[in-house]
């Protein structure tokens, strides 16, 4: 890639929309899937409608109730958290919360899992003309249930099988969640991309654990969890480079975003558009300071549109 | 619920472990019921990602104070706050302690910081009536003073014996009930360690009063939105989660599932 040319400064502020495979966002910043909710826990602090999107947390077809407790435990720069993808299920989610996302105009992305590739379909083929529901991310990566979840992202074959399989079940633009816990994640985007994937996102949570030294005994209840937050920023930002290098496909970046410099950092690697998980617990206004972040960064830049910077990556 | 930056008023050691911090707060501080909690942002650096939970203990027109011990990281950097340096407040959240009703008398049963989660429920309770406050030692006996000046009657345990009567703030509870239980209608609020929420339950099925019970757990995001903080609740014959953040941290006793033991581990 060569050097950026410098174009004309904007005149009515740089254009923020970004279009994943359909899903058309009016800024390129969206809430990472089970750190938002379903929406309406942070809706009295945070203008829902100013979201580039909304990831809900996990949806598997029937109720599930998650692990035991302790859930969660801070380490140092992050947090490692083993929910357990507890989840009221289809039914509990189109009746009890949907209803309520339908009332604004952010795009709503509905993060799904299941324990097998047929699981997985039947969830997608549910959401398949659901109104309300603006996209599927696939989540191959949770590193806190037993069966299902990361087993699916790790294995190139399972990879193909699930994504292959959800595909057939539904026209929504599909998202498939990349887990960080691989070797070459160049390999296992390629992989999504050639069985119907329209967008990759990643990095899903680290597996991590922490350890009470008094006690001598994990922290958390399922002993080990995934970490997320600032610490893991780093890895993501290399993940998400080899990953959009790979694939045509649009790729959404997350792990550890706590200003718009990480944000800029991943739609520079490549990324494009990203998401925002653990700093909403920080900080609920974080989104909507990383999209005016960005806008003040393109504005410095003289960039007329935020897809511009997507790739922009200057390598001598 | 609302967001503010808020600068610290005060910052009063009580001596031990233990600290009062006020901060200015115009838009939490009017809306705090008892028994509901802040979240506060103690690190602006990142290095610690969650916010931490704190009883909202006193509020004034333009103001509230926490009571804290120094227990870690968050509390350590809390510690150092003066007067005039700011932290990020989260808040009011959670439903707080049910007023009771107006025939009827409370009884409030606290161990270590516990006591401030209940001293707003005291102050707008329309009868006084009496806290039972429990301690490691002296040093843990924390607000005697404050529910005295407002007209309370305060009673004393400690383990060691330094302070009131040797034992346990359940002990005194108990001792106390035997004698005036059936004189008059009673409900019980307590804060304080799972094992002393655990005697109170009990305490109250025995004696087929009501008792609001403020749980502490491990707080993620504090909206209900992260599912990290959620405590086993009776859902008919069967069990559900319930997130202590949201649906509580206040629970009716009779609500909780006790799992035997595990919540040693926990604390
Ligand atoms: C609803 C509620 C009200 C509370 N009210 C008070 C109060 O009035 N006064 C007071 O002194 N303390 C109170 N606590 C406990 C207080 O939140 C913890 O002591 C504090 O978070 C410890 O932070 P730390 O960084 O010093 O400890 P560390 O041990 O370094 O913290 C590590 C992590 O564990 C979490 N954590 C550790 N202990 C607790 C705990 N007991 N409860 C919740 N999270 C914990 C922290 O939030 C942090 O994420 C309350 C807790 C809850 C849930
Ligand atoms: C408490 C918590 C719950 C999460 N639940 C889900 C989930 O249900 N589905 C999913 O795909 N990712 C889930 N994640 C992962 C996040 O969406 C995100 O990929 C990860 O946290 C990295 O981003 P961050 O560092 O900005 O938090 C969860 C993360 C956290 C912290
Ligand atoms: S702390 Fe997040 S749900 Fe309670």
């Amino acid at each position: 890639m060569g050097k950026r040319k410098i174009d004309a400064p904007a005149t009515n502020g740089p254009d923020m929309r970004v279009n994943l495979a359909g899903i058309a966002m009016k800024n390129p910043v969206m809430a990472a899937s089970g750190t938002f909710g379903y929406g309406k826990e942070y809706a009295p602090l945070v203008d829902l409608n100013k979201l580039g999107a909304l990831v809900v947390k996990g949806i598997s077809l029937r109720p599930e109730r998650g692990n035991e407790t302790p859930r969660i435990v801070e380490a140092a720069g992050g947090l490692i958290n083993a929910i357990g993808l507890q989840n009221p299920g289809f039914d509990g989610f189109t009746k009890k919360h949907l209803p309520f996302l339908k009332k604004y105009k952010v795009p709503v992305i509905v993060n799904i899992w299941g324990r097998s590739a047929e699981e997985y379909a039947e969830v997608a083929g549910r959401f398949d003309g659901v109104r309300g529901v603006q996209g599927l991310e696939v989540n191959i990566s949770c590193p806190n249930i037993k069966r299902g979840g990361i087993a699916f992202g790790t294995d190139p074959r399972l990879t193909a099988e699930v994504v292959a399989k959800t595909r057939r079940k539904t026209k929504l633009p599909l998202i498939v969640k990349l887990s960080p816990n691989v070797t070459r994640i160049g390999e296992f985007a390629r992989i999504a991309e050639a069985n119907g994937a329209d967008v990759i996102s990643l990095i899903n949570s680290f597996p991590a654990m922490a350890i009470d030294i008094e006690t001598r005994a994990p922290v958390l209840a399922n002993v080990t969890g995934g970490l997320s937050g600032p610490a893991i920023h780093p890895i993501a930002l290399k993940m998400v480079w080899e990953a959009a290098a790979a694939v045509e496909i649009p790729v959404v970046g997350m792990g550890g975003i706590t200003s718009e410099k990480e944000a800029l950092a991943f739609i520079i690697a490549g990324a494009a558009a990203v998401a925002v998980g653990t700093a909403n617990f920080t900080d609920p206004g974080i989104i909507l300071k990383v999209v005016k972040g960005i806008e003040a960064y393109l504005v410095r830049c003289k960039l007329k549109s935020v897809r511009e910077l997507t790739g922009s990556l200057q390598l001598s | 619920m609302q967001t503010e930056t808020a600068s610290v008023i005060e910052q009063r050691s009580l001596g031990g472990d233990y600290r009062v911090l006020e901060f200015a707060s115009s838009k939490v501080a009017p809306r705090v019921k008892p028994g509901q909690f802040i979240h506060l942002r103690v690190d602006e650096r990142n290095e610690l990602v969650l916010r931490r939970p704190f009883s909202v203990f006193k509020t004034g027109k333009k103001s509230l104070a926490i009571l804290y011990k120094i227990v870690g990281r968050g509390t350590q950097i809390l510690a150092r706050l003066r007067p005039g340096d700011r932290a990020g407040i989260m808040g009011p959240l959670g439903n707080g302690f049910p007023l009771p009703a107006s025939q009827t008398f409370p009884l409030l049963a606290a161990g270590g910081y516990g006591a401030a989660a209940l001293y707003l429920l005291a102050q707008q309770a329309r009868k006084k009536g009496i806290i039972f406050i429990g301690g490691a030692t002296a040093d843990d006996i924390l607000c005697a003073d404050d529910f005295k000046k407002i007209g309370w009657k305060v009673k004393i345990a400690t383990e060691d014996g330094a302070a009131g009567q040797k034992g346990l703030a359940t002990d005194i509870l108990t001792e106390y009930l035997s004698e005036k239980s059936k004189m008059r209608q009673m409900a019980l609020y307590a804060c304080g360690p799972m094992g002393m929420l655990k005697a109170v339950a009990e305490i109250a099925v025995k004696n087929g009063q009501k008792a609001w019970l403020s749980l502490d757990r491990r707080m993620g995001c504090g909206v209900g939105a992260c599912l990290g903080c959620v405590q086993k609740v009776k859902d008919g014959k069967s069990w559900k989660w319930a997130r202590v953040c949201r649906d509580g941290p206040v629970f009716e006793c009779r609500q909780i599932v006790w799992e035997n033991g595990k919540w040693e581990k926990e604390k």
